[in-house]
């Protein structure tokens, strides 16, 4: 590239390996000189696209991003805001355990693809996210149950079956030919130290709590939980309790049909996970409804 | 007619065996345990003061009879076990250990020859003892005996013992006991060592071999009269109709 009537020439542009952003100009009577352009030219580059997509940095779970994120995990987290709301509620005797079960089709039989299923004797689990996913992780808690008993000769506490499942969580983040786990899984019981309640993301990280919620209404369930003195309930009322946040949360706006699923574990059924009996489920909808037209 | 037979009391030439007697009582408020110090090759001592009430965790201990290689390495297991255990799951219970006792015993039970009685106290039923006998099976009992010497004094246990006992009580009882299983065992002997076990405390006790209790041994040692009288008079057992 050559100018005219002896003007500068550039000869190049260089990106330092520091991020420096150099252009060599020749100078007919200076010669060749360096010129910094911009500094940090990569970090300016990187805020502008490392939101994630398109930097290649989300396709496997072995990646980091540059700045410390694994995006696979984190859009396993969206799979989860995308379904129904399930929410754990850890009271005086018990705890209890209730699922906003989106129906997609008129035609499907009321009762099927159940969203809570049954880890143990005394170990109930709930899952928003992708239903097969939380399947196999409740397959996957039985196993885990069954040889801790086998081992131990006695029931398993939530907290060993929880830090077991989170393990095998974590190891679905650490390679590229597997997706982690597309579900926040709520795990109660009631174990030799009392009512438990656990919730496991798809991280592998678990937090014990008084009240949880997971899935698409969880922010909005969050409070309505924080509203309710947990410690003071009684099982009996937190099947109440639980019905109407799940009615509250449900957003008609989608019209979407929903069926309420609800089981418990606590002293009224001495220490097992069941459903809740057809009659007080019935009760608690009947509420539910009811509250749901006081709150509007 | 050929059949399996399984010898599983058989002894490597020149094994050390564990011929003993060992015990294990509990108590309102803990456990008493106790064994005698002898190890034999044979009809050789290859040790007469040797310690077979194993530490497994703080309120945890185990009786070892049977093969000393065996029980040391089957205790030495459980005790890292515990270690790892009380990290992720806390201070495991007499019944978490014997568990593992017994799992350890009744998989290997064609290598091992291992009898071992568990004991100790914990937060979830306070004082416990567990009898795991040869073929590996687990049963909880208020007082359990094991090893060769133990067979000569069942009928002496059952006639004596008593529910509610309190410490010093169930002290004397495993003392008694194990002396007179010493006596008459050849391969039982020396002195006799106890713990006590509280939730306080484990407290170790010994009786050197020439303070063991005397019972009868014949007119020309001891006298003409029954000797050392420690325990109540025996009350016949009461009999259903």
């Amino acid at each position: 590239m050559v100018v005219e009537n002896g003007g500068p020439i550039l000869v190049a542009v260089v990106v330092h390996d520091r991020g420096i952003m150099y252009s060599y100009v020749f100078f007919p009577r200076l010669g060749l000189t360096r010129l910094e352009v911009a500094r940090r030219w990569f970090s300016i580059n990187s805020t502008l696209t490392m939101t994630s997509i398109g930097t290649g940095y989300d396709l496997s779970a072995s990646t980091y991003s540059p700045d410390g994120r694994i995006f696979q995990v984190e859009y396993a987290n969206k799979a989860v805001e995308n379904s129904g709301t399930a929410i754990g509620l850890r009271v005086k005797d018990g705890v209890v355990l209730a699922v906003e079960k989106l129906v997609h089709s008129k035609l499907l039989v009321p009762g099927v693809n159940r969203r809570i299923h049954t880890v143990d004797k005394h170990i109930g689990l709930a899952s928003a996210g992708l239903l097969a996913d939380s399947r196999h992780l409740a397959n996957r808690a039985r196993d885990e149950a069954v040889n801790y008993r086998d081992l131990l000769h006695s029931p398993p506490t939530l907290k060993s079956v929880a830090e077991r499942v989170g393990l095998y969580l974590q190891a679905y983040t650490l390679y590229s030919s597997v997706r982690p786990f597309g579900v926040s899984t709520i795990l109660a019981g009631v174990d030799k130290t009392g009512p438990q309640l656990y919730v496991l993301e798809p991280s592998g990280v678990f937090f014990g709590y008084h009240g949880a919620a997971v899935g698409k209404g969880r922010q909005l369930a969050k409070t309505e939980l924080e509203k309710l003195n947990l410690a003071e309930l009684t099982t009996r009322e937190a099947v109440m309790e639980a019905a109407k946040i799940i009615y509250l949360v449900h957003e008609d706006a989608n019209e979407k049909e929903f069926e309420l699923e609800m089981s418990w574990i606590g002293d009224e059924t001495k220490g097992l996970h069941v459903p809740v009996p057809k009659d007080l489920l019935e009760e608690a909808e009947r509420q539910a409804k009811a509250a749901l037209e006081n709150f509007d | 007619m050929d059949c399996i037979s399984v010898d599983i009391n058989h002894l490597k030439k020149g094994e050390v065996n564990l011929g003993t007697s060992i015990m294990a009582v509990q108590f309102e408020g803990g456990v008493v345990i106790g064994a005698d110090s002898r190890t034999t090759t044979g009809s050789y001592i290859a040790n007469r003061v040797t310690d077979k009430l194993t530490h497994v965790h703080d309120r945890i201990y185990c009786c070892r009879s049977g093969s000393a290689a065996d029980t040391q390495a089957v205790a030495d297991y459980v005790h890292y076990y515990l270690q790892t255990h009380t990290q992720s799951y806390g201070t495991p219970t007499v019944h978490d250990a014997a568990c593992v006792f017994q799992k350890m015993c009744y998989e290997n039970k064609d290598a091992l020859s291992a009898g071992i009685i568990v004991a100790g106290w914990d937060k979830e039923v306070g004082p416990s003892v567990y009898n795991i006998p040869l073929g590996g099976g687990l049963f909880r009992q208020p007082w359990a005996i094991g090893g060769s010497g133990s067979t000569y004094v069942y009928g002496y246990c059952d006639a004596t013992y008593r529910e509610g006992w309190g410490r010093e009580e169930t002290v004397e009882f495993v003392k008694n006991t194990l002396a007179l299983a010493m006596s008459r065992d050849g391969s039982s002997g020396g002195v006799i060592r106890m713990c006590v076990i509280t939730e306080d405390s484990v407290e170790r006790l010994f009786v050197p071999g020439d303070q063991l209790p005397r019972f009868w041994e014949g007119k020309e040692i001891i006298g003409a009269e029954t000797g050392k009288q420690s325990v109540p008079a025996v009350v016949p057992m009461v009999v259903e109709a």
